[in-house]
């Protein structure tokens, strides 16, 4: 996508061979714009590795509070009868390898660093009793059926031995916010290097601001956008009257 | 080639901010023009019809409820300026309807974000919509029918005497007040009670109300049919305009951009109903209403009682930002 930062990159590289850095690693773009027509969106993550070796890539969401209901049938009627909270819920996760996940890490090293969409913990707010397993896995289900977590959200590419590439897909209904793309270098089975890099998704545009101002932590703000409106209405109101008024 | 134009026409997508959902501008238009037309067609609001529509196409029902509300200001507005010019709206009367309805928003507003908390205001808002529906429509096609027969006797010369307006217990009530525009001295208590009602309707609901106010004033109160109508969307306005602004403090669930594309529907849509209205039989038309409203009622109750192809649903919570 962007040859001439993979050239600047592999310059880099050789020309510091003496930092002891297995991996280093950037994003194309570090600001993601949602307009109006967004449809979804590629990223590019690259970089390189001062050896053979294999490269996993981490996309996390910022997390928040969750809470999953189930619902029952009740007098006929399907109501939300149970639900569980959990907390530090990514709103969206996703892995990209170069070769899948349990040929180049062990078990206990993917469960330690949740590696996987599997492998994800979460708290639950209030302490819970056994036999609530169900909760959970329903939790990683509904996120996979909105799109939002995937074990294989691309693949990572190398060109030569230490040049990689990989693209992430972001969903056209990717949550807003601060993201964190973690890269590991893995060698024989071990994590040897690790980097992070922050991927700041936003809402641009007419939109964004009508949001902005709608979901204002400023309960002034919100009072003001009610007004708005209020007022955007009355006066849809009125010109209607204007444009079809008997003569 | 007509495809291909329609095609065309129909990837004009606008994203909604806070239904956060891509929709066709095409589609608002239609639905917003479709109710429209059916509303100037059977003189009725039309919120009740939007808001489970809406929800058909994908919008969350708090959202589709709290816009409505916003979009009830612009319809009530264009229709109140109408009946203003013909002096049809009793000033007085709105204002002691609005003091209620102002109340009961407020009890709406807050019931409806108990229930969001605890995950049970879609269901609400469905069951709401069954009940109030179902019985509406019952009601309606009970009457239509009446209507239509009482028709077939009338050209068979036979005529029905009709009784006008008669006191009740409703008139004995304390508080009472004159009101000069619709020749009444009533207690205050009971539009006050109405409007209360009414306005915790228009919140958990987001409809105008209209027909509840219309026929509560004319049999319970025992107002001249001309003036309700005028005097109703009056009030309508003040008490949507103050759903809407509890609604965006409280659970930021109106979508103005929303609103705003479904108010042009609907104006340009309600004139051409209200002029084919006018040239067709009413008794017809009110049947056809009913058969509408109850299919609708069916249709929203069937998704209560048929079994989800998800069993878990997920809610984020904003507490933990």
């Amino acid at each position: 996508m962007r040859p001439l930062s993979l050239l600047v990159l592999l310059a880099m590289a050789l020309a510091a061979p003496a930092a002891a850095k297995g991996i280093v690693a950037d994003i194309d773009d570090h600001l993601v714009e949602i307009t109006t027509d967004f449809a979804g969106q590629d990223i590019l993550v690259f970089g390189a590795i001062d050896g053979p070796g294999d490269v996993i890539l981490v996309m996390r969401g910022p997390a928040g509070r969750v809470a999953v209901h189930q619902k029952e049938r009740f007098a006929g009627i399907w109501v939300n009868a149970e639900s569980i909270e959990f907390d530090d819920v990514p709103s969206l996760y996703g892995v990209a390898s170069s070769r899948p996940l349990f040929e180049i890490l062990p078990n206990e090293v993917l469960d330690r660093y949740q590696l996987g969409i599997g492998r994800l913990r979460f708290e639950t707010v209030e302490e819970q009793p056994y036999g609530k397993g169900s909760f959970r896995i329903a939790l990683v289900q509904q996120k996979r059926k909105q799109g939002l977590y995937a074990d294989r959200v691309g693949r990572v590419t190398f060109i030569g031995e230490t040049l990689f590439r990989a693209n992430l897909h972001l969903p056209s209904n990717v949550p807003t916010g601060t993201f964190l793309i973690d890269v590991y270098l893995v060698r024989e089975g071990r994590i040897v290097d690790a980097q992070n890099m922050p991927l700041i998704i936003s809402k641009v545009g007419f939109g964004a601001d009508i949001y902005k101002y709608a979901n204002s932590r400023s309960i002034a703000q919100r009072f003001g956008y009610g007004v708005v409106a209020v007022l955007v209405a009355l006066l849809t109101g009125w010109l209607a009257h204007l444009a079809f008024r008997k003569r | 080639m007509l495809g291909a134009l329609l095609d065309w026409l129909l990837s004009f997508q606008v994203y909604l901010p806070i239904a956060e959902l891509s929709v066709s501008v095409l589609l608002l238009l239609g639905l917003g023009g479709g109710v429209g037309f059916l509303s100037g067609l059977f003189g009725v609001g039309g919120g009740f019809l939007m808001t489970p529509l809406l929800i058909f196409i994908g919008v969350p029902p708090a959202v589709a409820v709290a816009t409505q509300s916003n979009q009830t200001v612009a319809t009530s507005v264009s229709g109140v300026l109408a009946h203003w010019s013909r002096d049809n709206v009793d000033f007085k009367m709105g204002f002691v309807l609005l003091s209620g309805g102002v109340f009961g928003s407020l009890v709406g507003v807050a019931l409806f974000s108990i229930l969001r908390r605890f995950g049970q205001i879609d269901l609400v808002i469905n069951i709401a919509y069954v009940i109030l529906l179902g019985s509406i429509g019952l009601m309606m096609l009970a009457e239509a029918t009446r209507a239509l027969r009482r028709v077939r006797r009338a050209q068979r010369g036979a005529m029905a005497p009709r009784k006008l307006h008669q006191h009740v217990w409703v008139h004995g009530l304390p508080l009472k007040m004159r009101f000069k525009k619709s020749r009444l001295y009533i207690s205050a208590i009971m539009p006050i009670g109405i409007g209360f009602v009414v306005g915790i309707l228009s919140a958990l609901l987001g409809v105008g109300g209209a027909f509840l106010i219309v026929p509560a004033m004319i049999y319970l109160v025992g107002m001249p049919t001309s003036i309700v109508v005028g005097t109703s969307l009056f009030q309508i306005i003040f008490v949507a305009a103050v759903t809407t602004i509890l609604q965006s403090m409280e659970n930021r669930t109106v979508d103005v951009l929303l609103a705003f594309v479904l108010t042009i529907g609907s104006v340009i849509g309600a004139q051409f109903g209200g002029r084919i209205g006018a040239r067709l039989p009413g008794e017809q038309i009110r049947f056809l209403l009913a058969v509408l409203i109850l299919s609708v009622a069916v249709g929203l109750c069937y998704e209560l009682v048929a079994t989800p192809d998800d069993l878990f649903s997920l809610q984020s919570l904003l507490g933990s930002r």
